[in-house]
């Protein structure tokens, strides 16, 4: 049987090839420059200004997320930030689990727990009451009706 | 007299330990990244369980803590900064080295006074 060598120049078989990865590496860069401005305006907020991490309770949640800003912002940086790691986790996930098995078990439980962090966060954000009717009106933001 | 050999360790350098760094980092981050969801979660089950959770935060054993966190995010993004800069301009990889001084300069200066400020808040009261 004579096999035959493919003409110099044809195009590569691109049958049942994606640009995935591409997209997913593409997704990195972009992702990284955007949660370089929401995490550390998330950390000067929280961590810098004012009392810092002494003033951070459920009344100072609720005073920022009175603002559509902070939730907007918020669901960004968890979204990007989520899906981010997930992924970055997924390349190191594929670099040292060299066991099919392992390694699809690994992945199983890692989109797992990415799925529930985000619908959990994402849930938080929109359905989150910043004035609880049976809470104690001094741990409330001072906005809140007094009883 | 032979000498031993002088270990094995593969010494790549600034573009290996970079590497390394933010492989570390990433993972470190995405971690503390799960816990901090769950436990900003808790300001939808009551301002008690929150406030209560968020209290050990302020805990000065994890206000040491989180200046690792801060440290540890801050050198990624900088480094990932880097990674970028390295795949779209033109010169990125030439000036990889320069650039990651800058990463480690860049750090020092933010980590400096961000110390200062955290751990006065931490054992300031
Ligand atoms: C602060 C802004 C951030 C920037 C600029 C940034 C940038 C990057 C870049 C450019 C990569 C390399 C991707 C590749 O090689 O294809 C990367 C990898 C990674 N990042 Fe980030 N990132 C940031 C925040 C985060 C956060 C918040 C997390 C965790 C939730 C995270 C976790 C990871 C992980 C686990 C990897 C994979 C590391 C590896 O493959 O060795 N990053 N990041």
């Amino acid at each position: 049987m004579t096999s035959t060598i493919p003409a110099p120049r044809t195009p590569r078989r691109l049958r049942g090839r994606t640009n995935t990865e591409l997209y997913a590496w593409m997704f990195m860069r972009a992702s990284g420059v955007l949660l370089v401005v929401l995490i550390f305006g998330h950390l000067f907020v929280n961590l810098v200004t004012g009392d810092g991490i002494n003033a951070l309770d459920f009344a100072f949640v609720a005073g920022k997320w009175a603002d559509p800003l902070w939730q907007v912002w918020d669901l960004l940086m968890l979204w990007l930030a989520m899906l981010h790691g997930t992924n970055g986790l997924r390349t190191v996930i594929n670099d040292y689990a060299e066991r099919d098995q392992l390694r699809l078990w690994l992945k199983v439980g890692l989109y797992t727990a990415t799925t529930i962090t985000i619908v959990l966060g994402t849930l938080v954000i929109f359905t989150f009451d910043p004035c609880p009717p049976d809470a104690a009106a001094e741990l409330l933001p001072s906005f809140c009706p007094v009883p | 007299m032979p000498k031993a050999p002088a270990g094995t360790l593969y010494r790549g350098r600034e573009g290996m330990w970079s590497w390394v760094a933010h492989r570390v980092t990433g993972i470190g981050i995405f971690f503390f990244l799960f816990a901090h969801i769950l436990d900003t979660a808790l300001v939808r089950v009551s301002p008690e369980a929150y406030n209560e959770v968020i209290a050990t935060y302020k805990n000065p054993i994890v206000g040491l803590m989180e200046v690792g966190l801060v440290g540890a995010i801050v050198f990624h993004a900088f480094n990932g900064l880097r990674i970028v800069l390295v795949d779209f301009w033109s010169k990125g990889p030439r000036y990889q080295k320069q650039m990651f001084a800058a990463v480690l300069g860049l750090w020092v200066l933010l980590m400096v006074p961000f110390v200062i400020r955290h751990l006065s808040h931490v054992f300031g009261g």
